[in-house]
């Protein structure tokens, strides 16, 4: 039995702007170290609102939230900074990187923010990682010199630095061609095959999702 | 600590808006600029007005003023004592403008510590005699080491050499006014006669200029020797005793302490001077105002620019808080780059401010009344460079605390979401 990184309890999520509506309705998922896992469902039913409680950024909700068995509720803002930092890892549709920064210090900063190495240590790390995607001729590129698949690619690499528990994607090809998110998707494959990483995507990409090992999918703030 | 992390961030995004952050920074050294030149030049003029007179004022001066006694024999009488005494035409009695037992008072006051000097003098009304005009007038006799050294008479006297006035006999230094009405030149005798009518032939040795006119046109100096032969006294008498404290604001607790233990009537310079106060007073306050003014000015650039910033880097906030930093950490960042901008441009501000007070310092400034000055009077005091870049420090964090704290408080959902 495989341990349980992520957890969540009857998860329930309301807005109250313009009117009172419930997006989320007793959402209890659970991912197992080394899962990939991909949400699906249609748009506006609440797969990002989900992944934002799940990655700890929103606070307001009820039910609850585990992650590595520790239960979310009732931590500082600081204490969830630092649990973002060191767990979990992110790649977003868009927000890609810091255009005032390289590429490889775009990769460092979560690492030198985490402190668990010294800065060289943290830069060969950073290294390490653009080579396992193929990217490291960019290292000294300006962010921002990038195309959107590379961006992408060095998303996946900062999002690894701290060898996270567990990666989470909101939409992560949604924005790329074919190929690109071919390349993306390998990436994550490989991760989840050969590192053992745990992965929770949410795409809207029924290839993407069908290929992945389990599928999460979801309809009007429920899991079907 | 994270500080290198968060310096480095700071510095990218500082650099990344370089230009506006340059424009910041120049608003702060501007008013810095202003504030350390207007400072240095008020307060040049303040020390150079105030040394006009307090220069030469003595911080106590110990004097026996002629007036009635104050308990009348009548209301010392046991017979009158429940009465309620009624005096009319009093008249003060004894005019005796002697210091008595001097000569141990100055030994006392020398020893006291609060005292940086002490000079004795003596003041005697004359008339000076020029042909079939008498001009009326006061010679002092003064002990001329003394006088320099805590009056600078040395810096006064523009013709001839101030210490013949101890060194040549029955000589005189005479104010400059007084010398035109006398038409007296240096190596002259000019004839003085007392209120009580002696004539005394006295060689003039110099010329006094005060910087204030009509000062110059009745004053005379002599040595003590001198002016005692003059009014016809004994070596031991003289009329003034000038005390100079260390610290000036202690005079009228001191001048009280001393005329109760001396038994004479006692003057501190901020009764006999309470105008020249005022006056700095009001050329500081202005100076200060208009610093902070400009500093305000100053303020609200930095507030500007660290609010365009944020508003421009939402994204980047939005990332950072996702990959783990926390809101202190933003704060952080953004405090950092205004604290940046406020040291950079203050630090700037000082030196300019310092070449900019040198540059006034070079103007030419020439006026009869003041001798000794050439050039427009500048304060370097370090007091106005520490308060300047302390309140560009204050100033700068205060604008940027709260730009820093929205910063802190973005929300990241709202802003991934919002793409
Ligand atoms: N800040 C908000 N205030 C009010 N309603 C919101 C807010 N954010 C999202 N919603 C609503 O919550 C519902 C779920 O939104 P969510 O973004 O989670 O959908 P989604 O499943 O990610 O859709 P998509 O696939 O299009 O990204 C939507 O109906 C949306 O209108
Ligand atoms: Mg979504």
């Amino acid at each position: 039995m495989e341990k349980t990184v992520l957890q969540s309890i009857n998860l329930i999520k309301y807005f109250n702007d313009p009117v009172r509506v419930q997006v989320l309705k007793s959402v209890s998922v659970s991912v197992n170290q080394g899962d990939f896992v991909a949400i699906t469902g249609k748009s506006g039913c609440g797969k990002s609102t989900l992944l934002y409680i799940l990655s700890t950024m929103d606070t307001d909700y009820e039910g609850d939230l585990l992650i590595d068995g520790d239960i979310m509720r009732g931590k500082s803002e600081a204490e969830l900074a630092r649990i973002r930092n060191e767990k979990i890892g992110f790649v977003f549709q868009f927000h890609y990187l810091l255009n005032e920064f390289s590429t490889l210090k775009n990769v460092m900063l979560p690492g030198l923010k985490l402190q668990q190495y010294p800065e060289k240590e943290v830069e060969h790390r950073a290294l390490e990682r653009l080579k396992m995607l193929d990217i490291e001729h960019l290292a000294l590129k300006k962010a921002n010199q990038l195309s959107g698949g590379e961006k992408q690619r060095v998303a996946i690499a900062r999002a690894l630095i701290n060898d996270p528990l567990i990666i989470m994607g909101d939409e992560p090809t949604g924005n790329l061609d074919k190929k690109n998110s071919d390349i993306v998707f390998d990436i994550f494959k490989r991760l989840a095959e050969e590192y053992n990483q745990t992965l929770l995507i949410v795409t809207h990409d029924d290839e993407f999702a069908k290929n992945t090992h389990r599928i999460i999918e979801m309809a009007d703030g429920r899991i079907v | 600590m994270n500080l290198k992390l968060i310096t480095d961030i700071a510095k990218s995004l500082l650099l990344a808006r370089f230009r506006q952050s340059l424009v910041a920074a120049i608003g702060v050294t501007f008013s810095i600029t202003m504030f350390i030149a207007l400072l240095g030049f008020m307060n040049g003029l303040n020390d150079l007005l105030d040394g006009l007179i307090l220069n030469r004022t003595p911080h106590i001066r110990l004097f026996n003023e002629i007036k009635p006694t104050e308990n009348q024999p009548v209301n010392l009488s046991k017979d009158f004592k429940n009465g309620h005494n009624f005096i009319q035409s009093i008249k003060s009695s004894g005019g005796k403008l002697e210091i008595y037992n001097n000569a141990a008072i100055l030994e006392a006051i020398k020893s006291d510590p609060r005292v940086r000097g002490v000079a004795p003098k003596i003041n005697a009304p004359v008339l000076y005699n020029s042909g079939t005009i008498d001009i009326t007038g006061v010679v002092s006799g003064i002990d001329v080491m003394a006088e320099s050294e805590l009056f600078f008479f040395n810096d006064y006297v523009r013709t001839g050499n101030p210490i013949d006035l101890k060194n040549v006999s029955n000589s005189i230094v005479l104010g400059k006014g007084l010398a035109e009405k006398l038409l007296a030149e240096v190596g002259d005798v000019v004839q003085v006669t007392t209120s009580k009518g002696e004539r005394l032939p006295l060689k003039v040795v110099g010329f006094f200029q005060s910087g204030i006119a009509d000062l110059d046109k009745i004053q005379s100096f002599a040595s003590i020797v001198t002016a005692q032969k003059l009014l016809g006294v004994p070596s031991n008498y003289i009329t003034d005793i000038q005390v100079k404290l260390h610290d000036l604001t202690l005079a009228p607790a001191v001048t009280k302490e001393y005329a109760q233990l001396f038994q004479c009537d006692a003057e501190d310079i901020q009764t006999a001077n309470s105008q020249f106060e005022t006056g700095s007073f009001v050329r500081t306050l202005i100076s200060y105002v208009v610093g902070i003014v400009l500093l305000i000015v100053a303020g609200f650039g930095i507030y500007n620019i660290l609010n365009m910033m944020i508003y421009e880097k939402m994204d980047t906030i939005a990332i950072l808080k996702a990959t783990g930093f926390s809101g202190s950490d933003v704060r952080k960042i953004f405090l950092g780059i205004a604290l940046t901008i406020g040291l950079v441009g203050g630090a700037l501000g000082l030196l300019f401010g310092f070449l900019l007070s040198i540059g006034i310092d070079q103007i030419p400034f020439n006026t009869a009344a003041l001798p000794t000055i050439t050039t427009y009077p500048v304060n370097y005091s370090p007091k106005f460079y520490i308060i300047g870049i302390v309140f560009s420090i204050i100033t700068t964090w205060l604008a940027g605390f709260f730009p820093a704290r929205k910063a802190s408080r973005i929300d990241p959902v709202i802003i991934i979401r919002g793409k």
